[in-house]
């Protein structure tokens, strides 16, 4: 889709002294006639996701705390400085990177088996694969109350049910949420996220064109070279798809930290950590410094997400 | 990235078929031995019990009694009550069961009408840089809401709107309509240019363009974009939590505030769960299709 197919190519070697030209105001009414219906979402999305940001930049060099309103001021880097020392904040960052990294990749993975076993002829198909996209429509905090209180509770949850069953009496019976926290939260999350990369990934299978396949198997490639040369080659921008999606959700994630530990135990990831020092400790510079290395981390890894998309999205757009 | 269109529903799968939809009408066969298929297929059947279990197990939770809930091991035949969902209802979750309904479908409203127009000027007549909107779009998905949190309540506290349900409305619009861009855009591109120069030399306008010939080859786009915004709206929680109180609180934080009673409560947490999650339960299950274009913002159709 070439841009400039509507513009003469003569009006744009006129000098710039004739701007006024009325050949080159229509043209800049024909500009603003494209633009027109693209200005009123882009103008409202700049405005509240933008400006607030802004306004992050400023306060985090402000010592601001709510409980202290005399004591408001410019604090220079100070916030920033505090940010960094606090062991909490250094801790809440490699939450969110263990948070994040485990719970794409093993989605992923678990998504593209589930995907492949669906990806053939069976009775039921498509039932399994209602059964299987249910935990995504699960309210993401239902979701989490229902895995901290229905299923990891030591007296009565679910699992520690099923130990008794199989194993009587004697069963131990593990409190699961304080004996591995971080991993109680991984997999509610895994549980949620699989279906969606299943979803994704089922999708770029049956896009395969199947009579390159067969006639691969008619040679004689067997079921793992046919994978590994011809499937995931082929699955490769599905997986970029469904990891960039699903990272840019869970590394915002609140919910499932907020309902099942409340970030104790060494689980506040940085959401949670942000939260707690505007919300609970009225800290507005800190949170503020907190958030603008937040965007800082988020820019530069976004950076190197969007090249990935942007070579998806040309081989789309060819 | 277009990916073969399967329009037939997954819930009524043909079991004879043997050519798939794209492959040019190759007969594939199966020429593996029956046992590895027929184990196959039950690793499928059993792991797709194993993603429901939990939710089954909730539903089936919420119908016991609070005291047969809270078993060790679990009382599965126990008999079946209606004491949760009494509980539930009791509790008054009217309110903030339609701040949900009101936010999600107006700010989806919303939503719709802003980045409909914005993906025509960014598909069929292309504003220059349009690759660059189109990330901007996608790069504000990116910034994570909690960085810019503290501004927006302090501006809520400043003009009275905090505890609005309008506030949260404009921000779910925010919040979707890039997603919605994209996903249009992506079908939007796939509009065929004769038709939009026949309409032109009739002399049709932007908006008889827009309602006659772009809607009806979109409309797919715009029920995945708008299933996908419901459900994205209906789920925040961290937005509602900080900005919302006991008027404006939407479901999700109903939820949170419902465990903090003494004594035993799974039974009501699973039915109320259950409730809140049933619009999302009902959509997405309608519109399985619908779903994954909308979570792939329409890359994948």
């Amino acid at each position: 889709m070439s841009t400039n197919a509507a513009t003469p190519t003569e009006e744009q070697a006129r000098p710039p002294a004739r701007a006024n030209e009325p050949s080159t105001s229509l043209k800049k009414a024909g500009d603003w006639a494209r633009r027109a219906p693209l200005l009123p979402a882009l103008i409202f999305v700049i405005i509240v996701t933008q400006l607030p940001f802004l306004a992050t930049l400023v306060v985090s060099f402000m010592n601001w705390n709510a409980y202290y309103p005399d004591e408001r001021g410019f604090a220079g880097f100070d916030n920033f400085k505090r940010v960094f020392t606090d062991i909490n904040a250094r801790q809440a960052v490699i939450v969110t990177i263990l948070l994040t990294v485990a719970c794409v990749l093993i989605s992923l993975i678990l998504g593209l088996l589930i995907a492949m076993l669906l990806d053939r002829k069976f009775r039921g198909r498509g039932a399994v694969r209602t059964l299987m996209i249910t935990p995504f429509l699960i309210v993401p905090v239902a979701a989490a109350l229902l895995w901290k209180h229905a299923l990891y509770n030591p007296e009565y949850g679910l699992f520690n049910g099923v130990l008794t069953w199989l194993f009587g009496k004697d069963a131990p019976q593990p409190d699961w949420i304080s004996m591995a926290p971080l991993w109680s939260i991984i997999f509610a999350i895994v549980w949620q996220w699989t279906p969606f990369m299943m979803l994704i990934l089922l999708a770029g299978l049956q896009s395969r064109p199947l009579d390159v396949v067969e006639a691969a198997r008619i040679d004689g490639a067997n079921g793992w070279q046919i994978f590994r040369n011809m499937t995931l080659p082929h699955l490769r921008q599905y997986i970029e798809l469904s990891a960039l999606l699903g990272a840019i959700y869970i590394v915002q994630n609140f919910d499932h930290v907020f309902t099942i530990t409340s970030g104790g135990l060494g689980t506040a990831n940085l959401p949670y950590f942000i939260y707690e020092t505007f919300y609970t400790a009225q800290d507005y510079g800190r949170a503020s410094a907190a958030g603008v290395i937040v965007v800082i981390g988020t820019i530069i890894i976004a950076t190197l997400a969007l090249r990935t998309v942007f070579s998806l999205f040309k081989e789309e757009s060819r | 990235m277009t990916a073969t269109t399967r329009t037939d529903d997954p819930g009524r799968m043909p079991q004879s078929q043997g050519a798939r939809a794209g492959s040019g009408g190759v007969q594939i066969v199966h020429r593996k031995q029956p046992r590895s298929h027929a184990l196959l297929s039950l690793a499928a059947w059993v792991i797709g019990l194993l993603f429901a279990l939990p939710v089954i197990w909730m539903i089936l939770t919420s119908f016991h009694s609070e005291t047969d809930a809270a078993t060790n091991p679990p009382s599965v035949f126990a008999p079946l009550s209606l004491e949760g969902y009494r509980t539930f209802f009791a509790a008054g979750p009217w309110p903030s069961l339609l701040n949900s309904l009101t936010a999600s479908v107006i700010s989806t409203i919303l939503v719709l009408l802003l980045s409909f127009p914005a993906a025509y000027a960014l598909s069929i007549r292309p504003v220059k840089k349009w690759t660059d909107v189109l990330f901007f779009f996608l790069s504000t998905k990116m910034l994570p809401i909690v960085a810019g949190i503290l501004p927006i309540y302090i501006f809520a506290q400043k003009t009275h709107l905090l505890d609005n349900i309008w506030l949260l409305i404009i921000l779910y619009t925010s919040m979707n309509t890039p997603i919605a861009v994209w996903m249009l855009r992506s079908f939007l591109a796939e509009v065929p240019v004769e038709m939009l120069e026949a309409a032109e030399v009739d002399g049709a306008g932007l908006i008889r363009t827009l309602r006659e010939i772009i809607a009806p080859v979109v409309m797919p786009g715009i029920a995945a974009a708008a299933l996908i915004c419901f459900i994205f709206s209906w789920n925040e929680l961290l937005l509602a939590r900080v900005l919302t109180g006991t008027v404006a609180g939407t479901a999700p934080v109903f939820l949170t505030g419902f465990v903090t009673s003494q004594g035993l409560f799974l039974a009501k947490v699973c039915a109320a769960s259950l409730i809140v999650s049933l619009p999302v339960l009902t959509a997405g299950f309608a519109a399985q299709d619908k779903l994954v274009q909308g979570l792939s913002m329409g890359a994948i159709k």
